[in-house]
């Protein structure tokens, strides 16, 4: 497509976005049709909808709130579901999405206004679990133990999560009537029990897992893994902590 | 639910291997001999089962009760989960929702065949020699063979993918390669499986189970 041509012709891109007053109104759409600039995203649209809040038909409207920050996909705070998946907004190219483009918040969690939601849940989960590696003391402890390089490798991967929550929109078992604490929490425990030090509080973030609103909601739908925008392997990690909760279940069946 | 659901669960998932896998197969067996032997064969297999010591107690503790937990532990399950198929268009993510579907086509399907057949032995209007002859009846109506086949698939895939599933949920099947040889195996014991019961439906439609069936004909009228 001939990009500079596209910008002298006018070409518009049109959206249409779910939008919600407050966390309790109802949800409602509004479509937008916004100036096409080559390699434009979401957020660019949305900062332009944001300067200029027209709606399609001509009428003018309140500008769509969204949150953004980093801009290339690593901070995971401008989530939300666009053209039925769930993905940042910063990463999701107009160029290669199909129009008109239909952006709307990850409704798994509470909206808290247009497509601002509220992933607090998901940092509970990691207070949860403690996803952490816990060296403060009233002493030097030394160094720790060292990791493994093989290791290391495949931790790092674990450690890209970014909390950004597209894998619990994703997963069917993630809702109000279910207390699955969601993928991106176990993973972590997978990662802060694979560490040298970490692994010395392996069994305290297991039993977390072991108890209500942990790992046994997980439905192997597998959606998570193919949702993750950072290709974190959370059907695996999931499956080693079904191993490493199953150990622990039987040692504390045995009290060794 | 009250107490832990994490070991509230993986009874759920333990039972539904042992004993009920294991009786699912047993079943598929003992039906298959009713085509390969026709009705003596059939009933040699039946009075095996009920010459098994302690045959009451294995039925209660072995069938009924971890039935029971399954499908109504099951129902919960199925009601926890938000079906998201028309967004996220995955083989697996179908057969997490088909698992859901015919976990509850199986519930209703096993109190009806339980209440036509083990619940009227208990009640005494049938024996167990009668049982084959019991099933030819059932089956002179097509759309019992159709609800009966639609019964036999759902319970037998939902063996088939449950086995998998529990699989991955006690970590036996870990990674991406693990599982994916994991679920063409129990892809293929759905087939061997459900052959087995639907040729014992052919064998059971069968002019040879017609014969005894007049004895059974009195108490159905």
């Amino acid at each position: 497509m001939a990009t500079e041509t596209a910008t002298k012709t006018g070409k518009m891109v049109k959206f249409i976005i779910t939008r919600q007053d407050s966390p309790d109104a109802a949800p409602y759409t509004e479509e937008f049709e916004v100036p096409y600039r080559p390699n434009m995203n979401v957020i660019s649209a949305l900062m332009e909808i944001q300067r200029n809040p027209v709606k399609a038909d001509g009428a003018s409207t309140t500008p769509v709130c969204w949150e953004s920050n980093c801009l290339e996909e690593v901070c995971g705070a401008c989530s939300m579901v666009i053209n039925g998946k769930p993905r940042q907004a910063c990463s999701a190219l107009v160029d290669k999405l199909e129009q008109p483009v239909r952006v709307a918040p990850m409704s798994t969690f509470p909206v808290v206004r247009d497509l601002v939601i509220n992933r607090e849940r998901m940092f509970n989960a990691l207070k949860r679990v403690k996803a952490w590696i816990p060296i403060d003391g009233t002493y030097d402890l030394g160094p720790g133990p060292r990791m493994a390089e093989t290791k290391r490798q495949w931790a790092y991967e674990l450690s890209k999560c970014m909390t950004c929550g597209v894998c619990l929109e994703a997963c069917p078992n993630v809702n109000d009537r279910s207390s699955f604490i969601g993928p991106a929490a176990i993973s972590q425990v997978r990662l802060f029990n694979a560490h040298p030090t970490g692994e010395m509080n392996k069994a305290e973030r297991l039993e977390t897992l072991m108890d209500d609103g942990g790992i046994e909601g997980c439905g192997n739908s597998q959606n998570c893994v193919r949702s993750c925008p950072k290709g974190i392997p959370l059907t695996t990690s999931i499956a080693a902590i079904n191993r490493d909760t199953t150990v622990q279940l039987f040692k504390n069946f045995l009290g060794v | 639910m009250n107490g832990n659901s994490y070991l509230t669960r993986k009874i759920h998932s333990l039972l539904g291997v042992i004993p009920l896998g294991l009786f699912l197969v047993e079943h598929a067996i003992t039906n298959y001999s009713a085509f390969e032997d026709g009705p003596e064969g059939f009933n040699d297999s039946v009075s095996f089962l009920n010459g098994l010591p302690l045959v009451l107690f294995l039925e209660i503790f072995g069938i009924f009760l971890p039935l029971l937990f399954h499908g109504v532990y099951g129902l919960y399950v199925a009601y926890q989960s938000n079906w998201n198929n028309s967004r996220f268009k995955y083989g697996r993510n179908w057969a997490f929702t088909a698992q859901r579907i015919t976990g509850v086509i199986t519930f209703i399907f096993v109190i009806w065949h339980v209440f036509e057949t083990r619940f009227q032995v208990a009640l005494g209007n049938l024996t167990h020699e009668e049982l084959g002859a019991r099933m030819h009846e059932i089956f002179t109506n097509p759309v019992y063979i159709v609800l009966y086949a639609i019964g036999v698939l759902s319970a037998v895939f939902h063996f088939a993918n449950g086995m998998w599933s529990f699989l991955v949920s006690w970590g036996i099947t870990v990674g991406p390669r693990a599982q994916r040889v994991s679920a063409y195996i129990w892809m293929g014991v759905f087939v061997i499986v459900s052959a087995l019961f639907l040729l014992s439906i052919v064998a059971f439609t069968g002019s040879d189970f017609a014969e005894s069936a007049s004895a059974v004909r009195t108490w159905i009228g």
